[in-house]
């Protein structure tokens, strides 16, 4: 008898939305350089073309302003990089500017940019969140300066699904004549993203988080302001991103955003009430825990929650073997000691950290899929506690 | 699960894992003849191991334990309380970290660390055996301290690390894993290093 299987880890990644799967299948043919005048080359053009007045409409910016990347990653290491490109090489008008300022709890691409940045001899300032995730707006009015060049702060964290307050913290950049940037890989397509609304000048998003392909990501930047490229070599993106062009991947992100116009809103709804639903079992069901994160502020699909005495990788892999997929920012699953330094930074006690997992909600799961998790969990919480030292 | 997406563990833990014995469920009514604890929750792990010993023989008679933490450090505790009983208490005493995982089949590199709590709260219990029972000249003196509280690592594994080849605090953590939960000990790590670099290598 096959088990049942919940995925619930849809921050790490999503599964293929059938239409976009179809998208791609059919862009397959699509074989053509893009960048070849031929027909060939011109049919594959067409594809990208068309996936990017989408990206573009869909985060109320234009077509133009959007340079398609290699990943989330890679669009957010552009950012962090074209400061020092645009410090020592390019006299931009940042050149006297040599200060950023992000957050304790952005994604690791960030902060490991971030320090090989400081290496170079930049200033970077990590500020602290509350015990909800929320950015400490205090601490940060009181560093930046006409010195800071660039302010990146995530508009969404991965782990505790915290929604910051981009309009407020970008205003205050600008106010300083500092660049804002927010990677906003976790919030496009699941709450509304509209890069004037929110006046940033960069933004990143990622397809394989809204169920679009693996390996395909994109930086939208504000027409005027600085860039420089960090992949050098042809033309393609109008010089900002040299390679050629992932013409499937793009097809298939161009579809997935496509999809999101409509999907979006109510399976928004859905999630959030499914949520309301998980958090209301876990809490009915299991004593000693508590929910990470902010408790409005947050994604719809995200829930994080830490049991005492049972750690990390232990319920991750028993729910496993229930078939249930989460994820868990203990230290223990990944082979480094240090728990999530996101749950770190939001004050949790590292003993707490070490017992959390993230469930990450997505457009298949039903109630029955969350009636099933509480169920397991509830059982795979007491077998690790009754085992554990620390009950 | 699919058999074609297996774990990174071996058959072995993940038997120890789903099904661990020996489980010491309740500590307060066990009437252990030694009883060791190692690791912290702070740092993740944390084992408790109690042994019952059968005098006569000097052997070990029942091994029983709790774990918190991951499925390597759950599943090594588990196979240990199998292993040691029978065994006599010189032995079990001497079995290392290395031998546990062998009998597992095996751990991932990355999860080496997860093995090594179990048979340092093994000896613990032995050594609380020897001290209740006015056997402490059986206690080897390592006169081992520990200098990273959080990893458990001594000034003896700092030495051995040294020994092997790390010659800088990075190198040193790679070997050990000393610093890298509080960070703490990095300053009486790094004098240490370099004394047992000037000991060992100064010309």
């Amino acid at each position: 008898m096959s088990k049942r299987k919940v995925y619930l880890d849809h921050n790490a990644t999503t599964p293929l939305h059938p239409e976009v799967k179809k998208v791609m299948i059919e862009a397959m043919d699509a074989f053509g350089n893009p960048s070849s005048l031929h027909s060939f080359g011109r049919q594959a053009r067409r594809l990208i073309d068309d996936a990017r007045d989408k990206i573009g409409a869909f985060i109320g910016g234009k077509a133009e302003d959007i340079v398609f990347s290699g990943s989330g990653s890679e669009a957010n290491n552009t950012v962090l990089n074209l400061l020092y490109c645009a410090a020592r090489h390019c006299e931009a008008p940042h050149t006297k500017r040599h200060q950023i300022i992000t957050s304790q709890i952005e994604h690791p691409c960030i902060l490991e940019a971030a320090a090989c940045l400081e290496e170079r001899g930049i200033d970077v300032v990590y500020l602290p969140v509350h015990k909800t995730g929320k950015i400490d707006m205090d601490k940060y009015s009181s560093v930046i300066s006409d010195k800071t060049a660039l302010v990146t702060v995530m508009m969404a964290n991965n782990e505790i699904g915290t929604i910051q307050d981009i309009k407020e913290i970008g205003r205050i950049a600008h106010k300083h004549g500092a660049m804002f940037h927010t990677d906003a890989i976790q919030a496009v397509g699941k709450i509304p993203v509209n890069v004037h609304e929110l006046g940033v000048d960069y933004l990143s998003l990622s397809a394989h988080k809204i169920y679009g392909p693996k390996g395909v990501g994109a930086l939208y930047v504000s027409p005027g302001v600085p860039f420089c490229p960090f992949i050098r070599g042809g033309h393609q993106e109008r010089g900002r991103r040299a390679g050629t062009e992932n013409t499937i991947g793009i097809a298939g992100f161009g579809k997935a955003i496509e999809m999101r116009v409509t999907e979006m809103g109510p399976e928004a709804k859905r999630l959030s009430s499914l949520k309301a639903k998980l958090k209301a079992g876990i809490e009915k069901n299991i004593p000693n825990i508590q929910f990470n994160g902010h408790p409005i502020d947050s994604l719809p699909g995200t829930l994080n929650v830490s049991f005492f005495g049972a750690e990390g990788e232990a319920i991750l892999l028993y729910l496993d073997l229930e078939g249930i997929a989460v994820s868990t920012g203990s230290a223990c699953a990944s082979g480094s000691l240090d728990p999530s330094h996101v749950l770190i930074a939001a004050g949790l006690p590292a003993e707490e950290a070490h017992g959390s997992i993230r469930i990450s909600m997505g457009r298949d799961n039903t109630e029955e899929d969350i009636g099933y998790t509480v169920e397991k969990i509830a059982l795979v919480i007491d077998k690790i506690r009754k085992m554990s030292t620390v009950r | 699960m699919d058999n074609k997406f297996e774990w990174v563990y071996s058959e072995k833990v993940k038997d120890h894992f789903m099904h661990p014995r020996n489980v010491l469920t309740d500590e307060a009514a066990y009437n252990a003849d030694g009883r060791g604890i190692v690791g912290n929750i702070k740092c993740g792990d944390e084992m408790v191991v109690a042994i019952k010993v059968d005098k006569k023989k000097n052997t070990i008679a029942e091994c029983k334990w709790k774990t918190y933490g991951c499925a390597s450090a759950i599943a090594s505790t588990s196979i240990l309380s199998e292993i040691v009983v029978g065994k006599t208490l010189d032995q079990a005493y001497h079995l290392t970290a290395k031998d546990i995982a062998k009998e597992l089949g095996g751990l991932p590199e990355h999860k080496i660390h997860c093995s090594v709590l179990g048979h340092k709260a093994l000896r613990a219990a032995i050594e609380d055996y020897y001290t209740r029972n006015g056997m402490t000249n059986k206690v080897e003196e390592e006169k081992a301290h520990i200098i990273c509280q959080c990893m458990n690592v001594t000034d003896i594994e700092i030495e051995e690390a040294v020994l092997e080849g790390a010659r800088t605090y990075l190198e040193l953590q790679e070997h050990t894993k000393l610093g890298t939960v509080c960070g703490q000990c990095k300053d009486k790590a790094i004098q240490m290093l370099e004394e047992y670099k000037k000991k060992h290598f100064s010309k």
